[in-house]
């Protein structure tokens, strides 16, 4: 969902009219309907600083390119968007310009937010607008020098934003397909515009933009792989039903699945907030979205698959079960797991190295967790076990090398020391 | 110099379980709940991970989870006429520090109590006149139909395995035919049973016994509890008592009910911070809150509208004794209350050696076994065996713990080459019978302050007098005696029976069933809380845990702290909240 969360460089005109958090009353039904697409955006996790006061940003934003810290988009009006007009809003939101008509970064995923309507936009701000104004010290802005992104060559020259948003950016609003049914349409408008799944759902170019014959299908995002959530049986979700869907989204778990790493976070804020109606819809549209077969590679040669399974009893099976059928909505069954089936074992290797927890939710309040083992396993007994598990009980995936454990090591550690 | 911190409705002392269930009952009532604990927080995946958490060295020898005694203990003598000295290493007990309490490192055994358990004074009495000299045993103030939907609520809450005898006063066959009438079955079934166990069945049956799946805090399948907080199915990993589990599949307070709490607004922990006393005013009867210190050393007060104590047994009444409330007991007249009838358990066993049967020790968990319950509290005629009270049988299979496991025949060295080979010998050939005494309270057996040792807050420290009587020794022969004709209905190579001899000692581990010191009642001059756990003396007072136990019958007191704390958390809810003051006229 939200990939590259690149946050805009919030320019502030300080002509300042009224503060929003002033701004006109407006109908119980607008502010109702901009929540709501403010809750599927997860505009919180972005624009929130750890531990800090909700949408006053700061957040280092982690992108491929280097590190983009969010605004702050509560109605301050001199560190925050409170001196920002609507229209300015909508430009923001649509094209990805700021008020000074400077480039943002899709970190702020507005190729995605380009679909929803003026309308909607405007109650998004509208919202927005509702939210105590918060001082922000630590929300990148033009009033705060001390907080600059810091982005490599070319990207951080804003001018480049113009040939990337000619090569990947197609501004436009949501078009309903006339064929499909109301919750099919009323689907596609969250998951393409505000809940901008394929930011972290669909894999990405070398500039970071959308690979677009191959939308939703998995994509590579902070050492995690965000697996495929388009149709195939095997990679993907073909084998969860819509209510499956469902629950996920609206618990954080289901009998296939629980949500860890950056899935928790948009469970907790986002997805866990939305109403059944509209988890439904999201439902119908991604059980329509039709998935890619993944490579399934060759099976693992016969020591390694031994040596895995060694491990897999010993440290693994008093959760996941010696046949790989975990305990739903516990402890995630690894067999048919569209995560561990993926070409690319970016989240296989990463859980089995740093361990995961599964999202608490009101509904699931089981915090179940996984240990870290890298402390206990080797590279090549990491890899031993990755392979037994993708490759047993009806799995397939392709071969995990233990070079592959050791850059997701260097990588892990590197994270920690950032 | 304590400052005086924002008041809360309710200040729980301890965060164990019976904190756990009065801080999820009484948020939910809308009470603004703190709780404070003396350790630090806990937690499954943080400090007992599958990875590490069957560790024998870390937890057992070196005691990870229990209680410091450089930082806390008690001091030990065996009679009133001796000097106390303080116990420098844990021994006989095993008290928790740290969010959980022993609800992380114990077993799991989970039972109810007798009926006439309730009520063993009045009981025996009528049964069997008087009662031995020195021996203060009393009623309860609470039956056991009364507390029926609390242990009810408690075995669901925990998703307890096992096999109903009674159901709604029908014996069913394969349960313990002797317990109370219960509403409904166990949330789970039993566990899956390994071989020793089923030797005792047989053994036990063929000599006109009823055995019966003990009843486990270990899941013997996923289950989901009325709160809605998941257990994993338990892996028989043999790593329960002294260990937390690294699978959720032992109930504690982390695994059914801190997921929840921990997540409510109106529920607060504060860890690393000690309670030092109850402050109170005598005029109003009321406790007006605690004063504790934190782990900078900074002590604070925090006043509330009721303070419970929700620590182990016997800090409730050293913090009682330490605020000055109540009368404390005095051994020589026999009067006052706090600290009165502080009991034990007797525990014994018997060792049964194959040749030819592979027990498998390792395979294990907390509560895995077959019981038998005809010797237990007044199950049986007492007539002309002068004791009464009783207690279980049971051949567990808990584990096979390379550093603690080491069965070995009577006279076999205790170290050496002869040791070694006796030990590798019967490993897996072995299995073995205990007996699981009640202590009947007596008038020697009591709780008071320390005059000579203090603690690193300059406060006395609690001083334990306690022995065996002949009520106990005679009663823990009979229990071992009787699992001796078991044992040698198993045609067994050798039988090893280990009877319970001598004083008390406090040196070698026999169980954390420490009870007794802030005992119920029905009358405020021979006890310190009322039927509802409510102190007698200060009526926004509540006072949890075994402490609270008249005497200690033949069962692991568990079971019975959680139904109790529902029971009082019930009528906090219920009644105290309505109308504050005392819920029994004394």
């Amino acid at each position: 969902m939200k990939i590259f969360r690149y946050a805009a460089l919030a320019a502030t005109a300080l002509t300042a009219l009224t503060s929003a958090a002033y701004a006109a009353d407006t109908s119980f039904h607008e502010l109702e309907r901009g929540k709501m697409l403010v809750n599927a955006g997860d505009c919180v996790s972005c624009h929130t600083v750890k531990g800090g006061t909700p949408f006053a940003g700061g957040r280092p934003i982690e992108t491929p390119f280097g590190i983009i810290y969010s605004p702050n988009i509560t109605p301050d009006p001199e560190t925050g968007i409170g001196a920002w007009s609507d229209d300015a809003f909508y430009n923001a939101m649509h094209s990805g310009v700021d008020p000074k008509g400077e480039r943002l970064y899709p970190a702020f995923p507005y190729p995605y937010f380009t679909k929803i309507t003026r309308q909607d936009v405007k109650f998004m701000r509208e919202y927005l607008n509702t939210l105590p104004p918060a001082k922000s010290s630590q929300a990148v802005s033009a009033n705060n020098p001390n907080r600059m992104n810091d982005l490599t060559w070319p990207l951080n020259h804003r001018i480049f934003m113009r040939g990337w948003n000619m090569a990947f950016f197609e501004p436009g609003e949501f078009h309903p397909n006339k064929q499909k049914s109301g919750e099919w349409n009323r689907g596609a408008y969250l998951v393409e515009g505000a809940a901008h799944c394929g930011a972290c759902h669909t894999p990405k170019n070398k500039l970071g933009g959308d690979e677009t014959s191959h939308v939703l299908q998995g994509g590579n995002i902070q050492n995690w792989f965000a697996p495929q959530i388009a149709g195939d049986m095997r990679a993907g979700i073909g084998s969860w039903s819509a209510n499956d869907i469902v629950e996920y989204l609206k618990t954080g778990r289901n009998k296939h699945s629980g949500a860890t790493g950056m899935m928790a976070e948009v469970v907790t804020n986002s997805t866990s907030k939305l109403s059944d109606n509209d988890l439904h819809d999201i439902a119908t549209y991604l059980k329509d979205v039709p998935g890619a077969a993944a490579d399934a590679g060759s099976k693992p040669d016969q020591k390694v698959m031994a040596a895995g399974k060694a491990i897999f009893d010993d440290s693994c099976s008093a959760c996941h079960q010696t046949d790989g059928q975990g305990v739903p909505h516990m402890f995630p069954p690894l067999v048919h797991n569209a995560n561990v089936q993926s070409s690319d074992p970016s989240s296989v290797i990463r859980v089995i190295l740093d361990g995961a927890q599964t999202v608490p939710t009101d509904a699931r309040p089981t915090p179940s967790s996984m240990p870290a083992f890298n402390w206990k396993l080797s590279d090549d007994q990491t890899a031993a076990v990755a392979n037994y598990v993708r490759n047993s009980w009806g799995n397939s995936a392709p071969a995990v090398s233990a070079s592959q454990v050791a850059d997701m090591r260097k990588q892990l550690q590197a994270n920690i020391a950032q | 110099m304590e400052r005086k911190l924002p008041p809360v409705d309710v200040i729980l002392v301890g965060f164990g379980w019976t904190a756990a269930i009065l801080g999820q009952e009484l948020t939910d009532a809308g009470l603004n709940v703190l709780a404070l604990e003396r350790g630090g927080w806990r937690d499954t995946s943080t400090d007992f991970a599958v990875t590490f958490a069957q560790d024998e060295l870390r937890y057992m020898e070196r005691k990870a989870l229990f209680q410091e005694p450089a930082r806390d203990t008690l001091t030990f003598r065996n009679s009133p006429s001796e000097s106390a000295l303080p116990m420098r290493h844990l021994g006989s007990f095993l008290p928790a520090t740290g969010v959980g309490g022993a609800g992380i490192h114990w077993n799991g055994q989970t039972w109810r109590f007798l009926p006439s358990d309730f009520v063993a004074k009045s009981h025996n009495t009528q049964r069997y006149g008087a009662l031995a000299d020195g021996m203060t045993i009393q009623d309860w103030g609470v039956t056991y139909d009364e507390l029926e939907p609390y242990y009810d609520k408690f075995e669901y809450l925990c998703g307890i395995s096992g096999k109903a005898g009674n159901l709604n006063g029908k014996i069913q066959d394969g349960g313990n035919p002797f317990e109370g009438a219960r509403k409904r079955d166990y949330p789970n079934p039993p566990l899956d049973m390994v071989y020793a166990p089923t030797l005792f069945e047989k053994a036990a049956a063929e000599t006109g016994h009823k055995p019966f799946p003990c009843p486990a805090a270990n899941m013997s399948r996923p289950y989901t509890n009325p709160l809605g907080v998941t257990l994993g199915p338990c892996t028989y990993c043999g790593f329960c008592e002294k260990f937390g589990c690294g699978n959720y599949s032992k109930s504690s307070p982390q695994t059914t009910i801190l997921p929840v709490l921990m997540r409510k607004k109106n529920f607060e922990l504060r860890t690393q911070c000690e309670v030092l006393r109850v402050n109170h005013d005598d005029v109003a009867k009321r406790a007006t809150g605690v004063v504790y210190v934190d782990a900078q050393g900074e002590e604070w007060e925090q006043p509330a509208e009721i303070v419970v104590l929700c620590a182990f047994a016997q800090h409730n009444p050293w913090l009682m004794m330490l605020s000055d409330i109540g009368k404390r007991y005095d051994v020589q007249s026999g009067e006052g209350v706090v600290g009165k009838n502080y009991a034990y358990q007797i525990v014994s066993g018997v060792d049964v050696f194959f040749d030819d049967k592979i027990m498998n020790p390792f395979v294990g968990a907390g509560a895995l076994g077959i019981g038998i319950d005809e010797y237990n509290g007044d199950n049986f005629d007492h007539g002309g065996l002068g004791f009464i009270g009783g207690g279980y049988l049971a051949c567990w299979q808990t584990n096979g713990r390379p550093i603690e496991y080491h069965p070995t025949p009577k006279g076999t060295p205790k170290w050496g080459t002869k040791w070694k080979k006796a030990v590798a010998k019967n490993y897996l050939t072995s299995l073995s019978i205990s007996t699981h005494g009640a202590v009947m309270s007596h008038r020697n057996n009591y709780l008071d302050l320390d005059p000579t040792y203090h603690d690193t807050h300059g406060r006395p420290l609690l001083r334990l007098t306690f022995d065996y009587t002949d009520n106990e020794h005679k009663m823990s022969d009979y229990l071992t005696d009787r699992a001796e004709e078991i044992a040698k209905a198993m045609n067994a190579r050798d039988i090893y029976a280990k009877k319970r001899t001598g004083h008390y000692s406090i040196v070698p581990y026999q169980t954390t069933h420490n009870t007794g010191g802030a005992i119920m009642g029905t009358d405020p001059k021979s006890s310190v809380v009322n039927r509802y756990l409510q102190s007698w003396d200060l009526h926004n007072l509540f006072v949890m845990g075994a402490c609270v136990f008249p005497q200690n019958p033949g069962y692991n007191p568990t079971g019975t702290v959680g139904a109790l704390t529902y029971w009082a958390a019930d009528a906090i809810k219920n009644q105290y909240l309505k109308k504050q003051g005392p819920l029994v006229q004394a």
